[in-house]
């Protein structure tokens, strides 16, 4: 996984509450058994006119012009600021692929589902919870100029906006730790190898019909 | 202590405290299906590792099938390669799946309990949001990312945070023709989409009690619907009663000390949750979604909402845009809206009971001739065979309706069944956002009884008028 130490970039204001994971990598996508290249196909519905489907060159299709990923200012954008609620829904993992591979490296939103909070950490996109009154103000703040950045410091749990202003932010010890570093999740639990089977058999004499069952 | 019923599914499966705030947590049953399995097992591979324990995994593929012509190939190539490489990931690396044209096969979520796989007590995973189901075994059940479908496979543990503890009473009892899916309906409505982020949700009251198990997996396969990773209830009589018998439960003597375990599932006296939450059963009526969000549903007597009358300028946004996909105007009357298509399905309600309760509603009647296509699809090839040793795809192909395979279906369009863009739908799955059911569709939740009846009536209308 990519470690993530401090990104600069450009905000792209995502203004709707609830924005569920069909509507950030519908589900025609999801037949894809690669984990790339879903970039193309993030927001599928809301930034081309047409229906996509697997295999066309999206490339080429007719973007929806009022689509704010669309709209020229917002180029090159690795900071997405959304609304409450944002990636709700469906478990998919695609979902956080797709705005990876669009290029973005943090989602600020006053709250997430628990699945794509979960699903982003595993992929180092950072899913960043600030305030609602915060977030009301950074929308305010990157509609009215154009160009506007922010700085994410995950070591010091800091943003800092073109002004110089420093918000801090929480974030659990655990999740901040493996981002920072990195770390493959299942090389870390395969260290406690033994723990995981001395588990296994004192549940064994518990629950001994949990390790029994009749063939399937 | 006392402890809540999640703290004793929690604590029994802890293998180890970590530190941080996570605990290394032991996963009993691992359901994979097509869709977000592959990528797992192709990290699997590439990192040289294999499953930890086979035998705690059950493989079907459900998202992508087609609900008929299942004696061709999969027509669609895309999915069929799909399909093809859970089949061939199977093979690999041993694990037992069913596949398309086994009789056993099925939605994830309907096959796991079928077959006993899902017991009460367990935990039990799957890279599916509607793992929730299985809760209604008194099990704690979520679903999980590809990340988590490998790192299962690899370790058979998760690194989870301890979630906080809900409660949801349903106090008394529903009035006639008013099922599981309207009490989660109401529930929904009541505490909104993300009201319950962060929590692990335990169902409980006599309106929950009088639900069949069946009718308690609609309430907790929607509990991530109100943004809830685990829904479950405790453990009794009628859920013991279930597992009697099934293929993969304990036989014998296993089965008597099982049952003695099982009997512990509940939440003791005085165990204290961070919220809880009281609905009044008597004031649930069936219930019909409006909007994009499950959260957006009415009464069938009431009407489709004014953003107008919204004082949050974030939600009457929402409100104006959920409006405008739908093609639906403030104050007119639930039953005055019009169909397309309807659809009785998904794992929120394909079993057996929830045909009977279709089947009861259109037995001697007819679809309607505005409705283009209306479709029943058994949430299992078991559920089929025993529907059709009932008589009920006689019921339902003599008012009309399609008679189909099982196979999640409508409910995501993945495979050949969704809506054109524009149509309306009345259906019986559990989502009804932007583009789920087809790009441009549009989607109202319903019950079972009520979908069979708007299908009958051609538009939304009261089931309790029908029965
Ligand atoms: S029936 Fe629908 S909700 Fe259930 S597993 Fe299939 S796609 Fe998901």
């Amino acid at each position: 996984m990519q470690a993530f130490k401090r990104v600069e970039g450009i905000v792209a204001p995502l203004d709707r509450a609830n924005v569920d994971t069909d509507a950030i990598i519908p589900k025609q996508y999801l037949k894809s058994i690669k984990r790339t290249g879903f970039g193309p196909n993030l927001f599928d519905e809301w930034r081309y006119l047409d229906h996509g489907e697997p295999g066309m060159d999206h490339s080429k299709r007719p973007l929806n012009p009022d689509f704010v990923l669309n709209q020229p200012r917002y180029q090159g954008a690795t900071i997405l600021l959304a609304r409450e609620n944002f990636g709700c829904g469906s478990s998919r993992e695609h979902a956080v692929w797709a705005l990876v591979d669009y290029g973005f490296r943090v989602v600020i939103a006053p709250s997430f589902a628990d699945i794509f909070y979960n699903n982003a950490f595993k992929n180092g996109l950072l899913a960043l919870v600030l305030p609602e009154a915060v977030v009301d103000r950074l929308f305010a703040e990157t509609e009215a100029r154009e160009g506007y950045t922010l700085a994410v410091d995950l070591e010091a749990k800091t943003v800092t906006t073109p002004d110089g202003d420093v918000i801090p932010f929480e974030i659990d010890d655990f999740r901040r730790h493996r981002l920072l570093h990195g770390l493959d999740d299942i090389a870390l639990t395969l260290q406690h190898a033994d723990e995981i089977r001395a588990y296994e058999e004192r549940r064994r004499r518990e629950a001994p019909w949990l390790f029994e069952p009749p063939a399937v | 202590m006392a402890k809540t019923l999640y703290d004793k599914l929690f604590d029994s499966h802890v293998v180890r405290e970590n530190g941080d705030g996570t605990y290394l947590l032991y996963i009993d049953r691992h359901l994979v299906h097509e869709v977000t399995s592959p990528q797992a097992f192709e990290w699997l591979r590439l990192a040289g590792r294999k499953p930890w324990r086979r035998e705690a995994i059950l493989a079907v593929p459900d998202h992508n099938v087609p609900t008929r012509d299942r004696d061709k190939p999969i027509a669609d190539p895309v999915s069929r390669l799909q399909v093809e490489t859970l089949d061939e990931n199977c093979r690999t690396f041993g694990i037992t799946e069913f596949r398309m044209n086994d009789p056993r096969q099925g939605i994830v979520h309907v096959v796991g309990p079928e077959q006993g796989l899902t017991l009460p007590g367990t935990t039990v995973v799957c890279g599916d949001s509607h793992t929730s189901t299985h809760g209604a075994f008194g099990a704690l059940a979520f679903g999980i990312g590809t990340s988590d479908v490998e790192h299962v496979l690899a370790t058979q543990c998760l690194v989870t945070p301890k979630s906080k503890a809900m409660r949801i009473w349903v106090n008394g009892r529903v009035g006639p023709g008013v099922t599981a899916k309207d009490i989660v309906l109401a529930i929904i409505g009541r505490i909104g989409t993300a009201g319950g982020t962060g929590y692990a949700i335990e169902f409980a009251g006599e309106a929950i009690r009088d639900l069949s198990v069946e009718g308690r997996m609609t309430v907790c396969n929607m509990a991530i619907e109100a943004g809830a990773r685990a829904g479950f209830i405790a453990v009794d009589d009628k859920t013991i009663a279930y597992f009697e018998g099934r293929p993969l439960a304990p036989k014998g003597r296993l089965w008597e000390q099982a049952v003695a375990a099982w009997s512990t599932l509940y939440s003791d006296p005085g165990a204290r949750f961070d919220r809880e939450v009281e609905l009044d059963a008597a004031e649930i009526e069936p219930m019909v979604t409006w909007g994009t969000s499950p959260e957006m549903v009415v009464p069938v007597s009431g009407r489709v909402p004014d953003p107008d009358a919204e004082p949050d300028p974030v939600r009457a946004a929402g409100m104006r845009a959920a409006l405008r996909y739908m093609g639906l105007t403030p104050g007119t009357a639930i039953e005055d809206i019009h169909l397309d298509k309807v659809f009785i399905g998904s794992c929120t309600n394909s079993r057996i009971e929830d045909l009977r309760a279709a089947a009861e509603v259109v037995r001697g009647r007819k679809v309607a001739p505005n409705i283009k296509l209306a479709m029943v699809v058994p949430g299992s090839g078991l559920v089929k065979r025993q529907a059709e040793a009932e008589g009920l795809d006689r019921v339902f192909v003599e008012a009309g309706f399609e008679w189909r395979a099982p196979g999640c279906s409508m409910c995501l369009a993945m495979n050949a069944d969704r809506l054109a863009p524009g149509e309306r739908c009345a259906s019986t799955s559990n989502r009804n956002f932007e583009g789920r059911q087809g790009q441009g569709g549009r989607t109202h939740l319903v019950s079972p009884a009520m979908a069979a009846a708007a299908a009958v009536a051609g538009h939304f209308v009261d089931v309790r008028r029908f029965q």
